[in-house]
Parts: structure tokens; sequence; C-alpha cells
């Protein structure tokens, strides 16, 4: 099992990060800028679900709400002359800081209170707190108000510029915000705070009786998760120009949930890929009408969504563990018994 | 106000962190509620009507708002409850099946009164076609819950995650199936009868109060009744007592343990439905309000404690009374403040019970 090792996974992971890569000199601008760039900041906000999921299992519903949290601490700071928030006109930078840190430490907070729940208290408890921030924006019009908060796209860093202007640039700091995401996820599972985290996700009884603060770990993987889903935010402001209550709200956090499940809710990869499935499946069935029955896009999707986790938990990427794991053992069974083919199994266990 | 205040911190005290902890949370609840007392009783400068004293007629009519609104979350909420508590099922369709049940309700309300169309009014519907659409919309609802249970939820015991996201799943469907087949994306409104559509004096300093309202606490009330002694003096609710301790016991005991778990699914989602038969006629039906239900159970059970009862009504209380409150005793100083904020304190009362007591007021420990 060495870490260079060349597995279907890894030819298709490197094969995705090249072609994205090259993607404003393959795709059209509309595939680039307004497809995969998407993938990229809502694979980010899903992988803040997934990472709590996978490292702590913990499924909370409110990483979107902490996403919005920091588009609206960018928006009201970083804009001027808007009607909508408090349009404070400050440095985008310093509104980018804000935001990550006012995100992070609602998630916190928020995850200090439900540090002491477990499983499905947990999932109801983070519903709960979605649906209250959905709201508060709603009501408080001083922040934000129901129409939201428009006009940001032209008090970005200058590095960004105006990214209706300099789509290539979002779409590259989009990618390798993205990729840092993952390899700082990736860090943070293998670090002694990792370890533990996975240890409590599996026993925390035995963990607490080994000395471990189960609350305060919890806590703070909350805490890093908000951060995570802040950085998509921030991301999100840029590239949609605009933010208002309805980005958040329950059918929002039921996408993002979504987008986790179709790719996998319990290993990091499946963000970006329940990401590009979403989007894709978003931007060409959203116009469908189902036959027979009725209904629109939404029954399609609910129908995919209930299909996933009947028939494969594992997401997407459970589909495609299967895929591997039945061609690799396929001929090492015809060539006898071997060592080789659990090898890659290891990464299938939830 | 109570969310500025922060836990006293253990290191260096004489008690052990565990007692600390306890008589600070105590201590900043028992504050908190004096504060609260206080502020609407005697105080509430710049509210919309001024404090309880000064203005109790306001107070008493959003008191009954209150009261009354809290049947309806507890009929609601107790079938999300019942469904918990035996089986471990976190029913995220409950919003789902309370807007399915109150469409069901106003499309037999348009075809039994026939002085037809949308603009029914209550002197047009008579008692019986309140009832009856509500009955047989309630059992409408028991049988699609019954069916979801048994088609989805039946062969995934044991895996609450699964079956949560099953019931969302579920409730994506319906949600969009009702915008196609019920126009639900319009706001509709059930027609409650004429006999309860009008205001009865309650000869308290000449109050008006609206007699549906408290048609719906007492339906409230008589559901609560009969739950428990269904639950308490049946042996049904012997099995549903026993299969909430332990389940694979009652079953070991050769108890039909499915049997009660479909009827618990069915009465839960047709309480549901019922309740949205009675929250069309009350707010009227849109499909953003099942959302809207599906908070108002989660928080209901999650303050009074999952899988209980008695937790149930306390919840919704609670939660009924901080939810209108809040909308009236907060300052109007500016547009901007404060009412608008009565959100916050639905999210305080929440943050302060889960603080200090994570399982619910009622709810037991783990």
């Amino acid at each position: 099992m060495s870490a260079r090792a060349v597995t279907p996974s890894r030819v298709v992971g490197t094969a995705a990060l090249v072609i994205a890569v090259l993607g404003p000199f393959i795709f059209s601008s509309y595939t680039a800028h307004t497809l995969l760039t998407q993938v990229f900041w809502l694979g980010i906000a899903a992988a803040s679900l997934t990472f709590l999921s996978a490292y702590g299992g913990m499924v909370s519903l409110c990483q979107i709400s902490l996403f919005g949290i920091a588009g609206f601490v960018v928006g009201n700071t970083v804009t001027t002359g808007e009607v909508k928030g408090l349009h404070l006109g400050w440095n985008p930078w310093l509104g980018v800081l804000l935001g990550l840190v006012v995100a992070t430490a609602i998630g916190l907070l928020l995850g200090a209170l439900s540090s002491r729940s477990f499983g499905i208290y947990f999932l109801m408890l983070t519903v709960v707190f979605a649906v209250l921030a959905n709201y508060f924006f709603g009501q408080v019009t001083i922040l934000s108000g129901f129409s939201g908060i428009s006009g940001i796209q032209i008090h970005t860093p200058g590095v960004i510029g105006n990214p209706n202007l300099h789509p290539n640039r979002l779409y590259y700091i989009a990618l390798v915000t993205a990729v840092i995401v993952y390899v700082l996820i990736r860090y943070i599972g293998r670090t002694p705070f990792g370890i533990a985290l996975q240890g409590i996700r599996d026993d925390p009884v035995r963990m607490s009786s080994l000395g471990y603060n189960i609350s305060a770990h919890r806590t703070v993987a909350f805490g890093f998760a908000a951060f995570i889903a802040a950085i998509a935010g921030v991301l999100f402001v840029w590239w949609n120009d605009h933010i208002d209550p309805a980005t958040i709200n329950l059918d929002a956090v039921i996408n993002l949930l979504i987008v986790c499940v179709i790719g996998g809710l319990y290993k990091l990869e499946g963000a970006w890929v329940g990401a590009l499935a979403f989007v894709l499946i978003n931007n060409y069935l959203h116009d469908t009408n189902v036959p027979f029955v009725g209904g629109s896009f939404y029954t399609v999707i609910g129908v995919v969504f209930l299909a996933i986790v009947l028939l494969s938990p594992g997401g997407l990427l459970g589909i495609w563990d299967r895929v591997v794991l039945r061609f690799q053992s396929a001929p090492v069974a015809a060539a006898g018994p071997t060592d080789e083919a659990p090898s890659t199994s290891h990464q299938g266990t939830t | 106000m109570s969310d500025s205040t922060v836990q006293a911190a253990p290191q260096g005290s004489r008690w052990s962190p565990e007692q600390a902890s306890h008589y600070a949370s105590r201590g900043i609840a028992g504050a908190a509620a004096i504060f609260v007392l206080v502020w609407v009783l005697l105080w509430a400068p710049k509210t919309t009507y001024g404090s309880a004293v000064s203005d109790p007629t306001d107070f008493f009519r959003t008191f009954l708002d209150s009261i009354t609104f809290a049947g309806l979350l507890f009929v609601v909420a107790s079938g999300f409850t019942l469904i918990f508590g035996l089986m471990r099922v976190v029913n995220m369709a409950q919003g789902s099946f309370f807007l399915l049940g109150g469409f069901i309700a106003y499309r037999l309300q348009q075809d039994f009164a026939h002085g037809g169309g949308f603009g029914l009014t209550s002197d047009q519907v008579n008692l019986w076609q309140w009832v009856l659409p509500a009955v047989i919309a309630a059992g409408c609802v028991g049988i699609a819950g019954l069916g979801i249970q048994q088609a989805f939820l039946r062969w995934n015991q044991g895996q609450d995650l699964r079956q949560a996201l099953i019931t969302i799943a579920i409730s994506i469907i319906l949600a969009d199936q009702m915008l196609a087949h019920f126009n639900a994306g319009n706001a509709q409104s059930i027609s409650w009868p004429g006999t309860l559509d009008r205001f009865v004096s309650l000869g308290f300093g000449g109050i008006q109060y609206s007699l549906a309202r408290l048609f719906m606490l007492a339906v409230a009330v008589v559901v609560g009744v009969l739950l428990w002694l269904w639950l308490q003096k049946t042996r049904t609710g012997m099995v549903i007592r026993a299969g909430v301790d332990d389940r694979q016991m009652v079953s070991g005991l050769g108890v039909n343990i499915q049997l009660t778990f479909a009827l618990a699914f069915f009465v839960g989602a047709a309480l549901a439905g019922f309740g949205g038969v009675m929250g069309g006629s009350f707010a009227g039906l849109q499909v953003d309000v099942g959302g809207q239900w599906l908070l108002n159970c989660l928080v209901v059970v999650i303050i009074g404690g999952m899988g209980s009862l008695a937790g149930a009504a306390v919840g919704a209380i609670l939660y009924a009374f901080v939810f209108n409150f809040s909308a009236i005793y907060l300052p109007t100083t500016s547009n901007n403040c404060c009412t608008e904020y009565s959100v916050v304190f639905t999210f305080a009362l929440l943050a302060l019970v889960l603080a200090f007591r994570p399982q619910g007021l009622l709810g037991r420990a783990g």
C-alpha cells in the first residue's frame, strides 16, 4: 500500500485535475466560468459537510448557513452605495477576513451548543440552526432583508478584479482554493486531532475514557468546517454578485445535502464529484417535466436522491469503488488467491 | 438579553465542574425567566402594547394567541415525537405530511361545499363540510405515511441517518408533486365552518376572541388526552411504551412489533395531516409552509425532549410563547429595531435548553 501506487482512482483524479487546469482553454466560457467555477465553490461547501461526516460522524445541515453568513458579512462590509445591507465600503480583503472570522466564530458557538448531541439529534439541531439563520436574514432588513445584497462583484480584491470581466481569475482562484481545501482537510485528518476525531466518531465512550475531551474536539471540528464553508461562501458572492436569504433556505440546505450524498458522504472527493453531478443535472435537466406523474426537476432529483440513499449509501464514489474492486479482483481471482486485491478496499470503510 | 450571559468557568471553584455547571445553568435560566417576566408584566417600554399591567387586554390576547398556537404545534409535533420515540425515525417529511393533509382537505371542501370556487367563505361551509374533509385528509395522510414506512423505512430499521435521508428525499418529491397537482405555489386557505368562524366574548375585560382558535386548543387537548389514554391504558400503548424503552426485548417477547410500528407511523402521519387541516384553516397553505412546520416540529421536540408526549406539550407551549411574545414585546424604537430580531429569541430558547439539558426538558439522557 505504498503512497505512490497507481490506482484507477488516482489516475482519474489526476486526469480530472489536468482537465480542470486546462478548463478555460478546452471548454466554452459558459461551461468553464458558469458551471465549473460553480462546481469548485459548491464542492468546497460540500467538503465542509463531508469532512464533518466522514471524519467526525456529524452530519451537519447548517453548513450552507455558515457559508451564507460569510457571504452576507462580505456583502455588508465591502459594498458601497447599495440600497440594502450596511454597505460599509471597507477594503475587500478586510471583508474577506471578517467573513471568515465571523462565520468561524458562529460555527464554534453552534458547535459548542450541539457538541453534546450525536447522530440523528445532531442532524435535527443543525436543521433548526439553518432555518433560523434563514429567517434571521430574511427578517433583519438592516443586514439583508428578503431582496438581499447585490453589487458585490465590483468590490473584489484587486488580484481578482471584477469576475464578470476577468472570469478566468476567479476560475483559477476557486480551483486553487478547492485543491488547497482538499489537501488541508486530508492533512487535518492525519494530525493527532484528526485521528482523535475519527476515534470519537467510532466510539465516543472509549475515547472519553481514554481522556479525550469529546465536546472540545467536536466543537473545534465544527469550527474548522465552518471556516471551510465560509471560504466557499466568499467565493460564492464573488461568483454570484448577489446573496439573499433564499441562498440559505431549506431548499439550499437540502441541495447541499444532496450534493454530498450523491458524491458520497464518507469520502472527501465525493464533495466535488457530487457538486459536478449536481451542477450538470441542475443545468441540463432543470426545465424537464416528468411524464405521467407530473412534477418538475425536483421530482427527478428527489428520486435520484432516494435511489442513491436506498441503493448506494456511498454515493457515486461508492459505486466507483465497487466497480474498481470488481474489475481488479476478477483477474486476481482467476490467477489464484493473492494478497493484493484487498489493498484498494481500505478507502471504502464507513 | 439572555444570550449575552456566559456560562461560568468551572476552573478553580469549590464545586466540581458538573456541580458548577448545574448551578450556573439553574441560575442563568432562572435569571432569564425572571427578567422576561418582569419585562413583559411590568416594564416593556416602547413596545406595541406596553407592559401587561398597563394593557392587560392585549397581554391576555397575546397569551391566548400563544396557547392556541401551542395547541396546533402540539398536534403536529406529537405525531413527530410518537414516530421518533418508538422507531427512532426522524420524520423529516412531517412538514410535507402537514401540507398534504391541508391540500387534500382543501380539495375535498371545495367539492363538498357547492358554493364553490376559490372564494369559499365560512358562511358557505357547515360544520360537516369541515370535519369530514379533515378526517378523510388525516386518514389519507396516515395511509400515505404507512405506505412510505412499509416501502422504504421498514427494511432500514436501526439506520437512523439513512432513514432521515429517505424521509428528506420523500419530502422533496412530495413538495414538488404538490406544486404540480395542488397548485401549492399559491397561498390557499381552508375555510373554517361558519359555526366556528366568529368571535366570542370571554367575559374578561370585554375581550372578544376567535372561537376557531379556541377550537384548535380544544382539539389539541382532546388529542393529547386520547394519546395519553391510548399510551397508558391500552395494550397497544403498553407495547409502544415498552418499545420506546427496548425494541429488541419487546419483539423477543413475541410481540408483533412491526404491527405496532406500522400503527404508530399511521397515527403520527395522520396527526400531521390533521394538523395541516387546522393550520390551513388558521393560516393558509403554501409550499413553503411545509418547511416552516418541519422547523416547528423539530424545535418543539428538541426543547421538550424527543419521544416524550408530555415533552411535546411543554415544548409546544414554551415555543409558542417565545414565538408570539418576542414578536410583540420587543421595543419598536425604529424601523430596524427590534421586533424583527424575534427569531433570535427562538434560537436563544433552544440554546438555553440545549446548553443545560441536551436531551430536552423531559427527555431521557442517552
